[in-house]
């Protein structure tokens, strides 16, 4: 973390008598695993989900937001909220809704409710958020116009971020494609969905989010 | 703007008159300057590329925008996605170099969006390749 992010953090505890609760966005493209991560974090230390894990894109089209987690490590509790988000886009098309056996109705009210979705997840990424974990399919390529642009805007922010290299279980997985793509940044490897590596997660979760 | 002067009546591809999408079978591009885009304030930015987009047009930016200003584009483009007129945006923009400055290189005046950017409507243009060095977008007709 750096330096001015320490002291930014100290800063913002000191005046708020140290009782923030850090909100902690999941951001990353749709289909990532970000849900099945929220949930898995969530279940693990409150013993609710979030929401619905969907391989249909755009499943969480409204961001959810999950209070007062409070995550144990050495002796140390971290308390945090974790925002799952849409996946963000620059574009939506209902057609491709309509692939997964949707009425038109349906599919345009779906779309539309996504792309609020998204806009209200980059607003907050503005104004509201206090860390990142910014979810990536190790299987994808991790280069793409979205991905690079979000880094982007989340390093400009100047707040804290952790790549989380998910799905590690494919085959088609490299989590050294994603750690070379972003170099600056620290690289997790993990699987959300069969919960493999959660403990380097959390002590990380910890260490850059506490 | 000057009426069409061409007196071939098929050659409208190479028409540089060739206006608002409209009727015209042609692809049109502005190239803005960054001189330009400089006396706009952010949203004003926003506002000339999602205008010029929504037309039917590509925009390509001297100078690319500032983190903030894209992360606003995306957010109004998220906001007038119409499902039976606008899906949306493409943009590619060459990679930032490895920002190890961070908030100080930012400080030192460092400038990392100087970066060429090219943005089209979702539903024309389709990135083909695109590297450190090179983007290749194949442009359709609607
Ligand atoms: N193989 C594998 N699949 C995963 C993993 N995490 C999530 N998925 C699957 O990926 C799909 C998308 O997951 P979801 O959490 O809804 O993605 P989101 O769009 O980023 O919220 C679902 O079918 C998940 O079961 C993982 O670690 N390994
Ligand atoms: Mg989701």
């Amino acid at each position: 973390m750096g330096l001015l992010t320490g002291l930014k953090k100290s800063l913002t505890q000191l005046f708020s008598g140290g009782a923030t609760q850090r909100r902690i966005g999941i951001y990353g493209p749709p289909n990532a695993g970000k849900t099945t991560l929220a949930n898995r974090i969530s279940r693990d230390w409150t013993g609710d989900a979030v929401g619905p894990e969907s391989h249909i894109p755009h499943e969480t089209r409204r961001a959810r937001r999950k209070e007062n987690v409070e995550i144990k490590r050495n002796g140390k509790s971290v308390t945090i909220d974790v925002v799952d988000t849409p996946g963000v886009t620059t574009k939506v098309d209902y057609a491709e809704f309509m692939e997964h056996d949707m009425e038109k109705d349906d599919a345009v009210r779906r779309s539309r409710e996504a792309t609020e979705g998204v806009a209200e997840a980059m607003h907050w990424l503005r104004e509201d958020i206090d860390g990142v974990i910014y979810v990536l399919d190790s299987a994808d390529d991790p280069f793409t116009q979205v991905n690079t642009m979000l880094i982007g805007i989340i390093e400009s922010r100047d707040i804290p971020v952790l790549i989380f290299a998910n799905k590690t279980d494919l085959e088609e997985a490299s989590v050294t494609r994603i750690a070379n793509a972003f170099p600056q940044h620290e690289t997790v490897p993990l699987s959300a969905l069969h919960g493999s590596n959660m403990d380097e997660v959390y002590d990380k979760i910890a260490e850059y989010f506490g | 703007m000057a009426k069409a002067n061409s007196d071939s009546d098929t050659e409208t591809e190479t028409d540089a008159n060739a206006g608002n999408g409209g009727e015209h079978d042609g692809v049109r591009i502005d190239l803005i300057s960054g001189e330009r885009l400089d006396d706009l304030a952010s949203m004003e930015k926003v506002r000339t590329i999602l205008d010029g987009v929504r037309d039917g047009n590509i925009v390509v930016l001297e100078q690319g925008l500032s983190p903030d200003e894209e992360s606003r584009l995306i957010e109004v483009t998220m906001s007038e996605i119409d499902p039976n007129e606008f899906t949306g945006i493409e943009i590619e923009t060459y990679p930032r170099p490895d920002s190890g400055g961070g908030l100080f290189g930012r400080l030192m005046g460092r400038n990392d969006t100087a970066k060429l950017t090219v943005i089209g409507p979702a539903d024309r243009i389709q990135t083909l390749h695109k590297d450190e060095t090179l983007i290749s977008a194949l442009i359709t007709r609607r």
